[in-house]
C-alpha cells in the first residue's frame, strides 16, 4: 500500500504543531509544577493590577 | 439607614451583594432581586455540558447564603425602573414581578436609595431563526439547564458513533454579533476530549464556526503573546490547538438561520453557505434585559437610560468615533449612570462604548464582528469596585468615587480545561492584560506582554480545577471568603 500524500495549502497545513518534546513537557510533573507556580504568580499580579 | 437594591445575582451582582452585605449588612438594608433561586458558576457549565459535572456542583440556593450577611432576597424579575419616583412620591423605585412559584406573576414596587443594575444578558436566541434549545435546533451551555440538555444530545451522538455511524458536530457562535467565544472555545475542546475518552473521535467531524475575523480574537481584537522565541499572535496559538485536535474552523461567519440539521451562514465577503450538522452548540448573541425606565411624570425614558441594545449607559464616552480614534478613556470607570448618581450598572448589564475588535460588515451590510467580552473576572472586579464606592459614600461620607474598574485597566483569564484526572487532564490557559488595548502605556502591542500569555499543560488544568472550588467556596460565603482573590 502506497503512502498517502499530505495535501498542501489546506487549513491544517500552516499552523505550528507541537513536537514530541513539547507534548512531553505539557505533562511533565516537575515542569508543570514550576509552570503552576509561575501561572499563579502572574494571575495574582494580573488580579492585583485589576483592582484599583 | 439606606436601602441598596441589586437587580440580578450573577457573577457581578452576587459579588456586589457579598461585599455590601459584609460591610453594610448590619447598618443598612440590602435587597437582591433575581428571577433565579440559585446562583450558578457559569464557567463550569462547560463541564456540565459534557457530563463531567452535575448541575448541583455548579449551583446553590441563594436565599440561605444571603441570610448569613443580612441581605434580603426576592425571587423576582425586574420590570421597570423609576429613578425619579412617581406622581405621588419622589422616592425612586423599581417594579418587580415574582417568579417564586408561590407568588408567580405578583408585582411589587421596591424603593431604593442606591440601585445596582446587574441584570446580565438576555440570551437573544430570537435574533437568529432556529437558534437555541427552546425553539430551535441547537444546544447551548449558557445556563445549567441548557448545559444538561447539551450533554443529553451529545451522549445521543456518542451512542450513535459507538454503533459505527459518523457524525458532524458544530460548535461556535450563532450570530454575527456574538460575544463569549471563550465559552465555545472551551466547549469544543471538552467535546473533542470526551469523544476521545469514549473511543469514537475518528467517527466525528468537529467544526468550529465563529464571527471572529481570525481564530483567537475573542472579542478583544486578538492578542499577541511570546512563544518559542517570537512574539506571535493568539491566532497562531488557537489554530495550533485546532490542528492538533483535528478540528476544522470557519471564521468571519454570521449564522443567519438554522433548520433541522443545517446551518445557513454568511461570510464577510458576502457569500452565503450552508453547513450540515448532527449536533450543534452555538452561543447566542446577548442583549440587555427588557427593562423599561420612566421619569417622575411616567414618561418613557428607556432610550435615554439604555443603549439601543438594551444595556445601561454609564460613565463611558458613547460618542460614535472611527476605530482609529478609539481610546482607553472611552471605557467606563465607576459604572455610575450620568443622569442618576445613585444608579450603577455592572457586569454584562452596562453598555460598552464600542467594540474592542475592529467593526466589520459584509457587502450586504451584515455586521460580522465579536462584541466585547464582560463575563467572569471583569464582572467580579466591576461588582467589587461599585460595592466599595457605595460603602465609602455611606460609611465614610465620600463625595467622589475613588474605586475604578475600567476594562482598559483590568485583566482576564480563559482556561479551557479538559478531563477530570489530575495527571491526565490538560488545559489551554490564556490571560490578557488589559482587556481593552492600551497603546498609550504599551505602544507596541497595546498589552502587558508579561501578563498576556498562553500556554498548554497540566498546570492550567490544576488551576481551573482549583478556581472552580475556590469560587464556589467564596460565593457560598464560607469562612474566610473575603480574603480570597476575586
Amino acid at each position: 500500500m502506497s503512502a498517502k500524500n499530505k495535501e498542501p495549502y489546506q487549513q491544517a497545513y500552516y499552523p505550528p504543531v507541537p513536537t514530541g518534546f513539547t507534548k512531553h513537557m505539557r505533562t511533565s510533573l516537575p515542569w508543570q509544577l514550576w509552570r503552576f507556580l509561575v501561572i499563579n504568580f502572574k494571575i495574582f499580579r494580573l488580579l492585583g493590577k485589576s483592582h484599583k | 439607614m439606606a436601602r441598596i437594591l441589586i437587580l440580578g445575582a450573577g457573577i457581578s451582582g452576587h459579588t456586589a451583594a457579598r461585599y455590601l452585605g459584609k460591610w453594610l449588612g448590619k447598618k443598612h438594608e440590602i435587597i437582591v432581586v433575581s428571577p433565579n433561586e440559585k446562583w450558578n458558576w457559569i464557567p463550569s457549565n462547560i463541564w456540565v455540558g459534557v457530563g463531567q459535572m452535575t448541575e448541583e456542583e455548579v449551583t446553590f440556593d441563594l436565599a440561605p447564603v444571603y441570610k448569613k450577611i443580612n441581605v434580603a432576597f426576592r425571587q423576582a424579575r425586574a420590570m421597570s425602573i423609576h429613578p425619579e419616583g412617581g406622581p405621588n412620591s419622589d422616592k425612586p423605585y423599581v417594579t418587580v414581578e415574582y417568579t417564586l412559584p408561590e407568588r408567580e406573576g405578583e408585582t411589587e414596587t421596591i424603593g431604593y436609595d442606591y440601585l445596582i443594575n446587574a441584570t446580565g444578558p438576555k440570551l437573544n436566541y430570537g435574533a437568529t431563526p432556529g437558534l437555541g434549545p427552546d425553539a430551535g435546533y441547537t444546544t447551548s451551555v449558557c445556563t445549567p439547564a441548557h448545559a444538561l440538555h447539551a450533554n443529553e444530545e451529545l451522549q445521543k451522538q456518542i451512542a450513535a458513533m459507538k454503533q459505527g455511524e459518523e457524525r458532524t458536530l458544530v460548535i461556535g457562535t450563532g450570530h454575527g454579533m456574538c460575544t463569549c467565544q471563550g465559552a465555545a472555545f472551551e466547549y469544543v475542546y471538552n467535546v473533542d476530549h470526551t469523544l476521545r475518552e469514549e473511543g469514537v473521535r475518528e467517527k466525528a467531524r468537529i467544526r468550529w464556526i465563529s464571527n471572529e475575523y481570525e481564530l483567537g480574537d475573542f472579542g478583544m481584537g486578538g492578542v499577541h503573546i511570546t512563544r518559542g522565541g517570537y512574539v506571535t499572535n493568539g491566532k497562531v496559538f488557537a489554530e495550533s490547538l485546532m490542528v492538533e485536535r483535528g478540528i476544522e474552523w470557519i471564521v468571519r461567519a454570521a449564522v443567519k438561520r438554522v433548520e433541522a440539521g443545517k446551518i445557513h451562514y454568511e461570510m464577510l465577503d458576502g457569500s452565503e453557505h450552508t453547513l450540515d450538522f448532527d449536533f450543534a452548540m452555538l452561543i447566542p448573541p446577548f442583549a440587555g434585559q427588557p427593562l423599561k425606565a420612566y421619569d417622575r411624570a411616567e414618561t418613557d425614558i428607556t432610550s435615554e437610560v439604555f443603549a439601543p441594545n438594551g444595556f445601561m449607559k454609564v460613565d463611558g464616552d458613547y460618542t460614535p468615533r472611527p476605530y482609529d480614534e478609539w481610546s482607553k478613556d472611552d471605557w467606563p470607570k465607576t459604572y455610575r449612570t450620568p443622569r442618576y448618581p445613585n444608579v450603577f450598572a455592572i457586569g454584562i448589564a452596562f453598555a460598552p462604548p464600542h467594540l474592542i475588535s475592529k467593526p466589520m460588515q459584509s457587502p450586504n451590510g451584515t455586521p460580522i464582528n465579536p462584541a466585547p467580552p464582560r463575563t467572569g473576572m471583569p464582572s467580579a472586579t466591576i461588582g467589587k469596585a461599585v460595592a466599595e464606592n457605595i460603602r465609602d459614600i455611606l460609611e465614610r461620607g465620600a463625595t467622589e468615587l475613588t474605586h475604578t474598574a475600567s476594562m482598559a485597566e483590568m485583566g482576564a483569564a480563559c482556561v479551557a480545561s479538559t478531563g477530570s484526572h489530575i495527571f491526565k487532564g490538560t488545559a489551554a490557559t490564556m490571560t490578557v492584560y488589559p482587556v481593552v488595548p492600551d497603546y498609550e502605556t504599551y505602544p507596541e502591542y497595546g498589552r502587558d506582554m508579561d501578563l498576556t500569555f498562553g500556554e498548554i499543560g497540566l498546570a492550567g488544568h490544576w488551576m481551573k480545577y482549583i478556581l472552580h472550588h475556590v469560587f464556589m467556596y467564596q460565593a457560598k460565603l464560607r469562612p474566610g471568603w473575603s480574603i480570597l482573590p476575586e
